[in-house]
């Protein structure tokens, strides 16, 4: 077994970062994911691992640093919340055209805009549906607890690097700021320029006597070649939506009822099942684990199972809740539920909504 | 078993650090926990809080609206939460500053004066303490040994010399609690 600690999301997440094997952390400070740069900083990886710490000159720095490190085969990660992740948006479209592996973070408070800087899930569109320009996907992972804001950075650079693809793990204030039992992961090495040279032909290290050149670039003026490029890219992200869709089902055998949820709701969503099942209603949760690619498969099972309606449980005003009706096409009632702009809603609002949206309505 | 514990008063007072102290007992315990904070601009300077859950089980919702035990130290979050205790549930508060007492029937009503007993203590630093004590005894979850076992883990070394005054204060708390309601 592993190290116990009990820690903050943010903090975890920083940990992980380091004991990942990581050659660098870009940043900028924003609450409520501060505590990842600050967590950083205090430990300085650079003389447990070597691993570079710094704290850009803004988000924009930050991201177009990943984007050349990444380019180098280096096995980078930043942070942001929602307003600093807005400004990342277009590096992460040049890193997911050059198809660069890189994991990033988003601790998501309220918007528009500023906004607040408590808790939100807003940015779900932003996260599936491409903030930056163009026809790209990234994987994102949702963690529900500070035991995954730390195993998913593992998991991060794994798909990260198996698919040379950007990772967002996509957080909210409450898992970022709470503190809760992580069992950390053993210290894994960091590639040497030699294993990195070795393992990614596509990584710019310098070019050596007669050896091709490696180009980075997002950019062909060649339309042809773009659609041909495209048309790759596209051919990826099927494979990733066939083989990395992750989801967890609670209490769903016999349901009903079910919440569809992720993050911190899948937590709040998951005590509203206790209750109901105390009522004597059959209730369970779907928790989604990745948000791309999106469990529609497990959607679609409760169908043939019999389900009668699905409740989408967001911190936002309805936005992941487009993905569940486009998956069960019809087949059972789907409503939204959901506070937002800072607040979150509690379980019994989460069962009084199934009561009356969903089992009444 | 499941404990599910609201601790509210003044930034400053260490409300916080009490919860964590408690979630590292926890632990210690081998027990699921989770902490969540109030966290934002309230906290400066005025009220802060924090959701301490302690369980056999695997914690579901670190966000609550109603709780097994409330630990109450001034009185916003005295109007605050006071409603928000469970029937049947514990609520433990310090009267100093306290304007108007809890009214309530339905839950046991615990008192006691941590600003008064750590003042005579002459440190005000181990209020939390005290409090943390009080509510040991009513509520025996977590054990001594493993607060001071999850203070050894938490504390940087260089702190360690101060866990016997810590311990002290649990006592203390522990033997001046006083029960309000029949």
């Amino acid at each position: 077994m592993g190290e116990l600690k009990l820690m903050k999301g943010n903090e975890a997440l920083a940990e992980a970062a380091i004991r990942a094997g990581a050659d660098a952390y870009f940043g900028y400070p924003i609450t409520p994911q501060s505590e990842v740069i600050e967590y950083l900083m205090s430990e300085k990886p650079y003389e447990r691992t070597g691993m570079v710490v710094l704290q850009a000159e803004s988000e924009v720095a930050a991201i177009n640093m990943i984007y050349g490190a990444a380019g180098a085969g280096k096995r980078v990660i930043t942070s942001s919340s929602s307003p600093g992740i807005s400004l990342k948006q277009e590096g992460i479209s040049y890193i997911s055209g050059a198809e660069l592996p890189c994991v990033y973070a988003n601790v998501v408070r309220g918007g528009p805009g500023l906004g607040t800087i408590q808790p939100s899930q807003a940015d779900y569109f932003q996260s599936v549906k491409g903030g930056g320009h163009g026809d790209y996907k990234q994987i994102v992972l949702a963690p529900a607890s500070v035991q995954e804001m730390s195993d998913f950075v593992k998991l991060g650079f794994e798909l990260a690097f198996k698919y040379r693809i950007a990772v967002l793990i996509l957080s909210d204030g409450v898992i970022g700021q709470m503190m809760e039992k992580v069992e950390l992961f053993d210290q894994m090495p960091r590639l040497t320029d030699e294993e990195i040279y070795e393992k990614f032909p596509w990584a710019t290290t310098g070019k050596k006597k007669g050896t091709e050149r490696r180009i980075i670039t997002s950019l062909d003026l060649d339309s042809h070649k773009m659609e041909e490029h495209n048309h790759h890219l596209q051919r990826k992200y099927k494979t990733i939506m066939e083989n990395e869709v992750r989801s967890e089902a609670i209490h769903c055998d016999d349901a009903e009822y079910i919440f569809v949820a992720y993050g911190s709701s899948a937590r709040i969503a998951q005590k509203a099942v206790d209750m109901a099942r105390a009522k004597g209603i059959k209730a369970g949760l779907i928790r989604l684990i990745t948000l791309f690619p999106f469990p529609e498969k497990q959607l679609q099972a409760f169908c043939k199972q019999g389900v009668k309606g699905f409740l989408a449980v967001e911190m936002s005003a309805g936005q992941m809740v487009e993905d569940v009706r486009l998956s069960v096409a019809g087949c059972a009632k789907v409503q939204h539920y959901g506070r937002f702009g800072g607040i979150i809603h509690s379980p019994e609002e989460v069962l009084r909504a199934m009561e009356q949206q969903i089992i009444g309505g | 078993m499941t404990e599910e514990i609201i601790i509210a008063g003044f930034g400053g007072q260490g409300v916080l650090s009490m919860g964590k102290i408690l979630a590292y007992s926890g632990i210690m315990q081998d027990q699921e926990v989770s902490w969540m904070p109030s966290y934002g601009p309230e906290m400066r300077g005025g009220t802060a809080n924090v959701t301490v859950i302690i369980s056999d089980e695997r914690v579901s919702s670190p966000i609550l609206t109603r709780f097994d035990t409330g630990i109450i130290l001034n009185q916003q979050s005295m109007d605050k939460f006071e409603g928000s205790v469970k029937p049947g549930g514990v609520l433990l508060y310090d009267p100093n500053g306290i304007t108007r007492h809890p009214e309530r029937t339905d839950i046991d009503v615990y008192q006691i004066e941590g600003a008064r007993l750590s003042a005579e203590m002459g440190n005000t630093k181990i209020f939390n303490m005290v409090i943390l004590g009080a509510y040991m005894k009513v509520k025996p979850i977590v054990l001594l040994e493993n607060v001071i076992k999850g203070l050894k883990k938490s504390l940087p070394e260089r702190y360690h010399t101060l866990i016997p005054l810590n311990e002290d204060a649990i006592r203390l708390g522990m033997k001046n609690v006083v029960r309000k309601t029949a």
